[in-house]
């Protein structure tokens, strides 16, 4: 168990680390490595859970699809690095009292002893691949189904925008 | 130290194989430069390396020490931390893939500890190579970005679109296989293309897909799919736009010298034998025999003996003619070393068994290693909307509509 919770802090602490780093690194390019970072991070953290599918998935659509296309934009626009302006006045004077109200709700909702989120112990269950896929198309094949419609407008939004830009 | 060893086992037969496989993957790497180099050579008419050694045969060698000793220069105003970051990246990624690569399903016994021939064996193999498939680009494209070169730049930039659109179509000329294996797990995608002494041999395989519940789907079509947009996955001709030599002087890695420029070309040709162990588990059968396991077609066990002896008796033959004295003393030793081994297979027969699987995996996968080099000899590069009109407008729709034609065809099956 020892091993799981080393495991678990280091992946936990890189992930807050590439959190931190993507706020505060100037050059876009930097920013999207770090979230990269994050990304990957995540993924150990779900696979430390067992989820071995969703650690794939969640590589291969956000570390991989997605933010390959963020650095090739950020690529293709040459975007140089960012110039700071004054942060906003709602930020200057809100900002750390709502940073500190989130962070002391989250503390809250953790230690509290009958915490409903409590991490599940990792178990590798054989054929959780095949579990998600029959609850997906079975249980859940309407929702599921819905959110491809989702998917298919905003790829029709996108190619009806790119043919407009045409003429 | 007996117990330590004992109880420590685990770690230290992952360590000793994670070094073998990459002590193997290395050699078999530099070796393939050469190998690449000579059929080119001889399919333009020309001899290819042969100062270096016999044949040439030293060339990697030579290349290897040219690499580590050549000026690793910094050019003027790049991002210094991608810039070092992009050639590491790009060569831990492509060698990390290979771990999932199961090469043999017959463990090798050593003190009562079974060695398996894998570093893992995960349920979700294929998804892993995926994973890890995806994140390669970005080895490349930071490269591009980082060098402060507009060549490096158009390299970077053409590897990242074209990622992104031959992702697609080789994540779904998978799907088919998946379909009839009903698993991600490499092992069993390989075992159930095995029907074992029912007797139809490489007609189980998923490229022809026969089953005891009658023909499927054959996945040829599949195969093209997949391999097509696996060249262009590794960037290899005719899908070599990143680094298009005659457009773009080197592109992604037109400001890496030495030792770096070397990990990217190491990556590349790590990516080849990736990809083409890919295509011989997915579709080829893996390490199966294309012959059926039948008393009859025992004697198909001597194929390996049957290749190595001859290759060895010619291999001495044309050492003794050898212009060079060094020639005449290794070609020999190295023709007598081949012969050796195939006599010895058909010694021991136990032996024998054993490296069947071995030797067909790594048949398949040579194959593919050849047909990577070919198609570099033969094939012009494509222009860039070719390249986009391939990927989207043929390889992509050809894909889905396998998958459509193989669920129905599985399904059709399952439910008569």
């Amino acid at each position: 168990m020892s091993a799981v919770l080393l495991i678990f802090f280091v992946l936990a602490g890189l992930a807050v680390l590439g959190a931190l780093s993507l706020v505060f690194q100037k050059h876009p390019i930097h920013s999207a490595l770090s979230l990269i970072v994050v990304m990957v991070c995540l993924a150990g953290l779900y696979l430390l859970m067992g989820a071995e599918f969703v650690a794939a998935v969640q590589i291969i659509v956000y570390g991989g699809a997605i933010m390959v296309l963020f650095i090739f934009v950020i690529m293709l626009l040459n975007a140089g690095e960012e110039e700071h302006t004054d942060f906003s006045k709602l930020a200057r004077f809100a900002g750390l009292p709502l940073a500190l109200a989130l962070t002391a709700s989250l503390a809250a909702l953790v230690i509290r002893p009958d915490a409903s989120i409590s991490a599940p112990a990792p178990v590798f269950i054989p054929k959780a691949t095949e579990q998600i896929s029959t609850m997906l198309f079975k249980d859940f094949v309407y929702p599921f189904e819905l959110t491809s419609f989702l998917i298919l407008v905003a790829i029709l939004g996108a190619l009806v925008l790119a043919q407009r830009e045409k003429k | 130290m007996i117990s330590f060893l004992q109880q420590n086992a685990f770690w230290i037969i992952a360590i000793v194989k994670i070094a073998l496989l990459l002590f193997i993957v290395l050699t078999v790497n530099a070796y393939l430069t050469w190998f690449e180099r000579k059929v080119v050579a001889h399919i333009q008419s020309r001899w290819g390396p042969h100062r270096v050694g016999p044949h040439g045969l030293l060339q990697p060698a030579a290349d290897g020490l040219k690499f580590l000793f050549k000026e690793d220069p910094t050019p003027a105003g790049v991002d210094r931390f991608v810039y070092y970051l992009a050639p590491f990246l790009a060569l831990a990624l492509s060698l990390t893939a290979l771990a999932v690569i199961p090469f043999s399903p017959r463990p090798l016994e050593i003190f009562g500890q079974k060695i398996y021939f894998w570093i893992v064996n995960p349920d979700i193999g294929l998804l892993i190579l995926f994973a890890i498939t995806a994140l390669s680009v970005y080895g490349i494209a930071l490269a591009g970005w980082a060098s402060n070169s507009k060549y490096s730049l158009l390299g970077g930039l053409r590897s990242s679109a074209q990622m992104i659109s031959y992702e697609l179509a080789l994540t779904m000329s998978v799907v088919g296989v998946l379909l009839m294996a009903n698993t991600f797990s490499l092992q069993s995608i390989i075992e159930q293309q095995d029907h074992g002494k029912w007797g139809i041999g490489f007609l189980g395989w998923n490229l022809f897909a026969w089953t005891r519940n009658g023909l499927l789907f054959p996945q040829i079509i599949g195969f093209i799919c997949f391999f097509t947009s696996a060249i262009a996955e590794t960037n290899r001709v005719p899908f070599d736009l990143p680094e298009a030599e005659s457009e773009l002087v080197a592109g992604f890695h037109t400001e890496y010298a030495s030792f770096k420029f070397a990990m990217f070309f190491i990556a590349e040709y790590t990516a080849m034998i990736t990809v083409s162990c890919l295509a011989t588990i997915l579709f080829f059968g893996g390490w199966l025999s294309p012959f059926p396991d039948t008393k009859f077609f025992y004697i198909t066990h001597f194929i390996p003996s049957i290749t190595l002896i001859p290759f060895g008796l010619w291999v001495i033959y044309d050492g003794i003619k050898y212009e060079t004295i060094f020639g005449k003393l290794i070609l020999p030793a190295v023709g007598f070393a081949m012969f050796a081994i195939g006599g010895t297979l058909i010694a021991l027969p136990g032996v024998n068994d054993f490296i069947q699987p071995i030797f067909w995996f790594t048949a398949k996968v040579f194959v593919f290693l050849f047909f990577y080099v070919w198609s570099r000899g033969t094939l012009p590069r494509l222009r860039y909307d070719q390249l986009m009109n391939v990927g989207w407008k043929l390889l992509l729709p050809v894909s889905i509509a396998n998958v459509i034609v193989t669920a129905a065809v599985v399904l059709w099956r399952s439910h008569p």
